[in-house]
This record gives structure tokens, sequence and C-alpha cells, in this order.
């Protein structure tokens, strides 16, 4: 069913992506990724009908960190707003299905996270449910690791091939000025390293991240009169594989498939970005999204060179927008996740005019 | 269409995971069962109080309230994070405002919790700094709880000095001074 509305992303903003934003909180972190995605427009928050910001009071170590947050975005006089503690890119959905069901015409949507104050392969055990899988406290690599060695022994890679695809992220990331790891070892180097969680050693892995990124969304006409070359969203789904791993086969992720499915996902795109924070992930995620060969991916380097938790999504999204609106590609595909092993997947296809 | 039609089955799962296996505990005799156990678990986090947050606390250890604007704005903003929530701006001129103060809200504690509380009744109340454009939190002293006014002006009772630290706890409680009250009407827009 085609959406009721022409929803775009008209400016994107993002924080630059490192190890540690020492000494800032988080609401001195996202400020100015959030100022200027308004600025790039001219627009101020009295020109936004919602908003709506994706992090996690876990990574922060704070309740209810979010609302300190909304002082970045200058919530007085009252503003409509929401929050999703996922990745922002289910806060854009979120915006998106305001805007569709006619109760606001533009969105400001943030994502952002501080995962450097915790041990973070620790905090994400908090995702898992909390009878079974959480009291074992499974950390998220050694989770990644037994699905990479799920993957290995069917066949579905190699550690060749894993290597390689951490040399093509971060070797894209050198053209990345907010990239956090910008640039590769060569693939001999990278195997020749010690494992960290067997199979995966340590270029598997995504790094651990301070950032958070800023989108402003805008329907039909204001969209225009934002942006000359507005990133049409075309269609976006996100769905879920059960959290009980052990009753998933884990070398696929069948919510990708059927995300991509309903946002209609087919035919070719110029550029894809993927979330994918483990490299033998990246694998299942592009053969979910059946993308076509030639299909420039990754551009930005991905989670694999920046990984800001609750913003990594998020970022794949606003990183396809960009190339559209600035022209150097006019159909492209984000993926988004959530949760441990590619569980909850997010599926937009963005178009330019 | 329909959902039915537009949609397919949401579950991944294989089938009859979610039937569960019966149960079979074997026979433990007069062994009393186990109802409920304990798992203790923490996670460690090394916080950041910001930039903002660390002056103000800097300032603090000094027995100084600081409170930030936005250059060209008005309002001082005390404790916060940073950012104008108005303009949604930096902050980046420090003000001292204080130390002297006004009740703006008050209430009457009969029923103490934590293990810093004062014994009850005591006057938990939000207290507006000279120059500042929003209040503080803390707890009213030297007076009796009946006594207490919205309006009342007070000052703060620091701890002693080899006491201080970066840390609201630096300010044992506020007393009043012989001061007129403020109006409730200047305070409109400080509540």
């Amino acid at each position: 069913m085609a959406p009721a509305r022409d929803v775009a992303v008209v400016s994107v903003a993002q924080t630059a992506q490192r190890r540690a934003a020492a000494g800032l909180s988080e609401t001195e972190m996202i400020q100015p990724a959030i100022r200027a995605a308004l600025d790039r427009i001219d627009a101020s928050i009295s020109d936004i009908g919602f908003t709506c910001s994706g992090s996690s009071d876990y990574l922060a170590g704070q309740a209810f960190s979010f609302v300190m947050t909304l002082d970045a975005v200058g919530a007085w006089p009252p503003i409509s707003e929401s929050h999703v503690e996922m990745d922002g890119a289910w806060a854009l959905y979120e915006a998106w299905v305001k805007i569709q069901a006619g109760h606001a015409d533009t969105a400001l949507v943030f994502g952002y996270s501080k995962a450097s104050p915790g041990d973070l392969p620790r905090v994400l055990t908090r995702q898992l449910d909390p009878y079974y899988y959480g009291p074992l406290w499974p950390d998220s690599v050694a989770l990644a690791g037994l699905q990479a060695r799920a993957m290995l022994d069917a066949g579905a890679i190699t550690e060749e091939e894993m290597a390689a695809i951490a040399f093509r992220n971060r070797t894209a990331a050198a053209d990345n000025p907010n990239a956090q790891l910008r640039g590769s070892a060569s693939v001999e180097e990278l195997l020749a390293t010690p494992y960290v969680a067997d199979p995966l050693r340590r270029h598997d892995c995504a790094p651990i991240t301070d950032g958070g990124v800023a989108v402003i969304l805008a329907a039909d006409d204001h969209a225009r009169r934002w942006s000359d070359r507005p990133a049409w969203i075309r269609g976006i789904d996100h769905r879920v594989d059960s959290h009980n791993l052990g009753a998933r086969d884990l070398t696929r992720a069948p919510s990708i498939a059927l995300a991509a499915e309903k946002a209609g996902a087919t035919g070719t795109f110029d550029v894809a970005e993927v979330h994918a924070p483990f490299t033998h992930q990246e694998r299942i995620v592009v053969d979910e999204l059946g993308l076509a060969e030639g299909t420039t991916l990754n551009p930005s380097g991905g989670a694999l060179a920046a990984n800001p938790v609750m913003g990594a999504g998020l970022l794949r999204i606003a990183e396809v927008a960009d190339r559209i609106s600035a022209g150097t590609a006019g159909r492209g595909v984000a993926h988004a996740t959530s949760g441990q092993l590619l569980q909850q997947n997010l599926v937009c296809v963005l178009e330019g005019e | 269409m329909s959902p039915a039609e537009s949609d397919r089955t949401l579950s991944t799962m294989p089938t009859d995971v979610w039937s569960q296996p019966s149960v079979d505990v074997p026979d433990l005799g007069g062994v009393e069962q186990v109802q409920r156990i304990t798992v203790p678990a923490s996670m460690r986090y090394d916080y950041s109080p910001g930039l903002t947050q660390t002056r103000f606390l800097r300032a603090l250890e000094e027995k100084r309230i600081l409170g930030e604007r936005t250059p060209g704005h008005e309002d001082v903003y005390v404790s916060h994070r940073g950012v104008d929530p108005v303009t949604g701006l930096p902050t980046t001129e420090e003000v001292e405002v204080g130390p002297h103060a006004t009740i703006t809200a008050f209430c009457v504690v009969h029923i103490g919790f934590g293990v810093n509380a004062p014994p009850t009744p005591f006057v938990s109340a939000l207290f507006l700094p000279d120059g500042a454009a929003v209040s503080l939190y803390g707890t009213v002293g030297g007076i009796s709880h009946e006594d207490v006014r919205i309006g009342m002006r007070v000052e703060p009772v620091w701890v002693d000095d080899a006491d201080l630290t970066t840390s609201m706890e630096n300010i044992r409680y506020w007393r009043p001074i012989d001061e007129p009250d403020v109006p409730a009407e200047q305070l409109k827009g400080h509540m």
C-alpha cells in the first residue's frame, strides 16, 4: 500500500564519532548536531511539528536521560515530542507514521549515545530476556562469536571474507571525516591478529563509539521548500525475529527480507548503507536484502567504522539521504538493526526526484 | 487490502517453539522447594557530568553558586546541562547567583526516606537564588515547618570548609534571613 503522503529527509547532521566524548554530557554532545540540522535549512524548532529521539538509559547509566537532552532541542514553549528506547531509525519510523497520519508536517529525529561510561558488551546483555539469557550475562561480542561460528560451520562465510569486509568498510571510512576508524591494515595483516572471541578478531567488531546524528523530515511542499533535492522515503518497514536465540537459525535474519519486501526494496540501488556491527553480519544483511552486485555498499564505512549505539541505524539513513540530496546517488536503501544478532531490523528506501 | 492479505505470519520461529515441554521433576521427598533465588547484578559506570555541571560542582566546592546563560539572553540557568532550554543554544556565559535566595515552593515532609533524611517533619523546598531564572532543590532549617512561606528570603548553610566537596550536599540546608518576603507576583515564571 502506497504511503498517503510523500515524506523526505531534508537535512542531516552528525557529531564527530569518537571513542569517548570526554568531559561532555550527552546533551552537550548532541546539541551541535541538532542545531546544525536545523541551521542547514534555516529552520528553528518552532518550524518542527514533531520531535522524536532514540537513546538508552542503560547506556547513559541515568534514568530519564533523554528528557535532559531535550534541553538541546529548545523544548519551551512545549513541543510535541516522543522517545524510543531503540535506535533512532525507529524514532524516524515513529515520526514518519505521525506525518502519514496527518498529525505533523515536519519532524526532528535524533539518535545518540555515550557508550563510554559503561562496559558496552555487558550493558547490551540487558537487551536479553530477563529469565533465561539475561542472568547469564552473555556479552554481545561472545554472542556474535556464536553467530559467526554458525556461519563458518554452515559455509556461509570464511574468516578471509570477514577480514575483507572489515578492510572494505574501514578503507571507505578514510574519506569520511566523521568516522572513528579511518583506514585499515591489509587483509593479510588483519588475519594475523589474535582472536578476541573465537572466531572473531578485533577487526570483526564495531568500535565502541560516543556520538549521534540528527535528521529532519518534511512532507510534500514542506520538503520542497526546505530542500532543492529532498531524499524521498519511498518505503519503510521494520520487523522482528525471535529474541530467543536458540529458536533462530543464526545464519539468517528473515525479518530483514520481510521488511525489505514490505518497504519495496527491490530492483537496483546506487547506494546501500547497512547496519552490521560485526563483519559476518554484513553478509547476512546483504543476502537478506538481495542486494545486486555493483551496489555501492557502505561508502561511509558503516558501523564497523563508527557505531554510536542508538544512532548507528539512523546514521545509515542519513548517509544515504545525504548522497541523494548531494546528487551523487539517485536511489538508495538503508538498513538499521537493534537488539542482539540482527534480531530487529528496519529497511528504508530513499530516492531523489 | 485487509491486514490478512497485506501481511503474512509474523513469527519466523519453528513450529511448536511456544509450547512448553512437560516438566519432569524427580521426587524430592521431604526437601523444601526453592521458591525464590536472588541473583546479584550490577553495572559500573564512569559518569562524566559534562562541562557545565563540572563548572557548577567546582564552584560549589568554593561555596559559590554558578549559573550560566546564552549570550544576549536574560535567563540564567543554574545546575543545568549546558544548553538554554528555550533557545536550544549553548550557555557560554558564567554568572554567579545567590547566595541569598527566595522560597518558590515547599512541602512539609512527614515520612522521611533515604539514609540522609532529616528527622521528620522537615521542609523540602525550591530555592530561587538571586539572579537565577530557575530554582535549586534543598531543605529548610533553623525554623519551624509551620512558619515556612512562599516568598521567604533564605541563605545557604554550608558544611564545614574541611568537608567541602563537588556536591550539592555542601549546602546542609537553607535558613531564613531578616528580609521582607518577596511578593508572589514577582515569582511568576520562576515557580
